[in-house]
């Protein structure tokens, strides 16, 4: 069977299998809305994927991908000497252009590698996830979260590094890269087999989270958000809505509505954080507060479901779903920078964990923290837990991007609005990055052509409209297994990788140190 | 050694002011090179989609061709009909300081060009690129009305 072929057989045999699994879950038809219906099939079909994924260590209650990308990032940590720490001021200068050699003006900067990558993270994962995180986990999630992204930032970096460095460049000048390309090279290069299949493996898992938490979750949360402010309508109008948006960019090529989009997410994000300070200022007398129970909730749970390992657990899970190290993405995104030295983009990608998880993320966890919108017990201190016994409960039952919304609103009432606007924008710009990562892993697998781009971008375009209708639960563990599968085959390289990304940091390190690399400002 | 004039062209009318100006400039001195340059509006800090940054080492190339044949190389054939040595090069960055860093690069004595096109708001309110040459240039710089 040929590429091509194959590419339009997947998406049929997946249709296939929706039909079926349609007919075995939605009856009785009638008694179910669209949006319901959407949401069991969804269900059912994911639901096999989903356990495995999350499956728990034999005898505990932690699941094993957790396990996975904490040892990853602390290997990763110890094996490139605290690079997070020692190179993060380089990094800085990187981003700056300090060692931008200006006759090479004009080409894709180290900045404008590390903001379009983030445009691609920076999102939902840190207005939603960590509500998520903290709802489940309590603030000891928070402490987790922000050790998740310190140790992320050797992920990235190493990562970032072989984006870069096995990227194909092809005679035209346009470039691609990421996990897939050097799996493939990489591994020949070192000789080692089974690079070509974890390529392949990559690819299929990097489609599904392109569609998983690069679209339906972001879907999902955009139409809450629109819910919020118009009131309840069914999920599937809000995305034929923004499936069409979608379209016009990435199908009809309307390059204007992304660029306002990626001119307009980055104020939203400065805004965003903004918002957080005043009100964190505002409240500063509650701040060491808040730390204590940031702190004394990462070792006991303070009464939340599953104590400090469901703490940890959610930490872990929601800093990996927000800042995506390990995952791969970042190495599609960063791989088109023009560097003559691969390591300077893994210097400059190790700052997006930072700025997203270390930074961000503990913003909103520290808002909803100080807002009072989690209930606790007056007597115990210990915080109530809701009806089902899943999550704390909260002032007026809410969850996800309405927690955050809600936390925001004690500071400023406005605040939901424009936070809502946001949640859109951000949305859609995670959309439009993970339309790109889903594509490359799509063309990777099928082959360069209109034909078989085509067929991705409709997919895509779908997706957006079952995002939208089904139910959050399922959609948000989709979303997870998916881009932590990703991470399972990633990181599985970037060990057999990892002693060319050290290489490539001593040659550059002794180079700097010594004058041979060239500093223009 | 030939003494080098730079002529910061931007691509409008007004450019032929300056290119006129060289001449009788490089006249009056003698041994004269004259470098045209062009400078293509770019800043490393923008905001970009993916797929641009895919594109952009393609879209560069294309930028600088498309500059070169329409602006660059029709003002160094003039020149150079005219009898006189002249060179072209387009740069990417802020007008200013990459005709500035190219005047100190190629070790020009005197930067030529003409009352840039931008006025009425933006000049106002973001200064000029002619403004901000003049304040920063280290080599005397001619303004042709």
């Amino acid at each position: 069977m040929n590429r091509k072929t194959l590419a339009l057989v997947a998406p049929a045999l997946w249709a296939a299998s929706v039909t079926v699994s349609m007919a075995q879950t939605a009856a009785p038809p009638e008694a179910m809305s669209i949006d319901q219906q959407v949401n069991n099939v969804f269900a059912t079909v994911t639901g096999p994927f989903v356990n495995l994924i999350f499956a728990p260590l034999p005898g505990t209650s932690f699941p094993w991908i957790v396990l996975w990308l904490v040892v990853a990032a602390s290997i990763f940590t110890v094996y490139f000497g605290l690079i997070q720490l020692r190179g993060f001021w380089h990094s800085i200068e990187l981003v700056r252009g300090d060692y931008s050699d200006p006759n090479d003006a004009g080409e894709v900067s180290h900045f404008q590698a590390l903001t379009t990558a983030l445009s691609g993270t920076v999102g939902l994962g840190n207005i939603a996830g960590v509500a998520v995180a903290v709802g489940i986990g309590g603030p000891g999630a928070t402490f987790w979260m922000i050790l998740a992204g310190l140790l992320g930032m050797a992920t990235k970096f190493t990562e970032c590094t072989l984006g870069v460095k096995y990227r194909n460049e092809y005679p035209d000048g346009t470039v691609s890269g990421g996990p897939m390309y050097y799996m493939k090279k990489g591994f020949a290069e070192r000789g080692k087999p089974g690079g070509r299949f974890l390529a392949v493996v990559f690819s299929i898992f990097c489609i599904l989270g392109s569609l998983g938490g690069g679209n339906m979750f972001q879907a999902n949360q955009a139409h809450a958000q629109i819910e919020g402010i118009v009131g309840d309508f069914p999920g599937w109008i809000t995305g034929i809505i923004f499936a069409g948006v979608v379209f016009a960019v990435i199908v009809g090529g309307i390059k204007s509505i992304a660029r306002v989009t990626e001119k307009v997410v980055p104020f939203m994000g400065i805004l965003y954080v903004g918002a957080a300070l005043i009100i964190l200022l505002v409240n500063y007398d509650q701040i060491g507060a808040a730390f204590g129970a940031i702190f004394a909730g990462a070792f006991t749970g303070l009464g939340v479901a599953g104590g400090f390992v469901g703490a940890l657990i959610q930490g872990f899970k929601r800093a990996a779903f927000s800042n995506e190290a390990g995952v791969g993405s970042a190495a599609i995104a960063h791989s088109a920078v023009r560097t003559k030295e691969p390591v300077t983009e893994g210097y400059v990608s190790l700052l997006e964990p930072f700025i997203d998880t270390v930074v961000i993320c503990t913003m909103t966890a520290l808002v909803i923290t100080i807002s009072g919108t989690l209930i606790t017990d007056p007597e115990t201190g210990l915080f109530v837990l809701n009806e089902a016994g899943t999550s704390i409960a909260t002032v007026g039952d809410v969850s996800g991007v309405a927690l955050t919304s809600a936390a925001f609103a004690t500071g400023f009432s406005w605040f939901p609005y424009v936070l809502a606007v946001a949640v859109i924008l951000f949305a859609f710009s995670t959309m439009i990055s993970w339309s790109y990562y889903g594509l490359k892993a799509w063309t990777y697998l099928f082959g360069e052509g209109k034909t078989t781009e085509l067929l991705f971008k409709v997919i895509f375009c779908i997706f957006v409209v079952i995002g939208a209708a089904a139910s959050l639960g399922p959609v948000i563990d989709f979303s997870d297994a998916a881009i932590f599968a990703m991470a399972v085959v990633n990181i599985s390289a970037l060990y057999v990788l990892m002693p060319i990304v050290r290489r490539e940091l001593l040659s550059y390190n002794e180079r700097l140190k010594s004058g041979a690399i060239k500093r223009f400002h | 050694m030939p003494t080098i004039l730079l002529i910061g062209l931007d691509g409008t009318a007004t450019g032929e002011r300056a290119v006129k100006h060289a001449k009788q400039l490089a006249t009056l001195i003698g041994d004269c090179e004259l470098l045209v340059v062009y400078v293509i509006e770019w800043s490393p800090f923008s905001f970009q989609t993916a797929e641009e940054n895919e594109q952009r080492h393609k879209r560069r190339k294309e930028e600088i061709a498309a500059a070169l044949s329409r602006i660059v190389d029709p003002a160094v054939k003039e020149l150079t009909d005219a009898g006189f040595s002249a060179r072209g090069l387009v740069r990417h960055g802020d007008v200013a300081e990459s005709l500035i860093r190219t005047a100190t690069d190629e070790g020009a004595a005197q930067i030529i060009v003409a009352r840039m096109s931008e006025g009425g708001f933006v000049q106002r309110f973001m200064g000029s690129a002619t403004a901000s040459l003049v304040m920063s240039a280290p080599v005397p710089v001619t303004v042709v009305a």
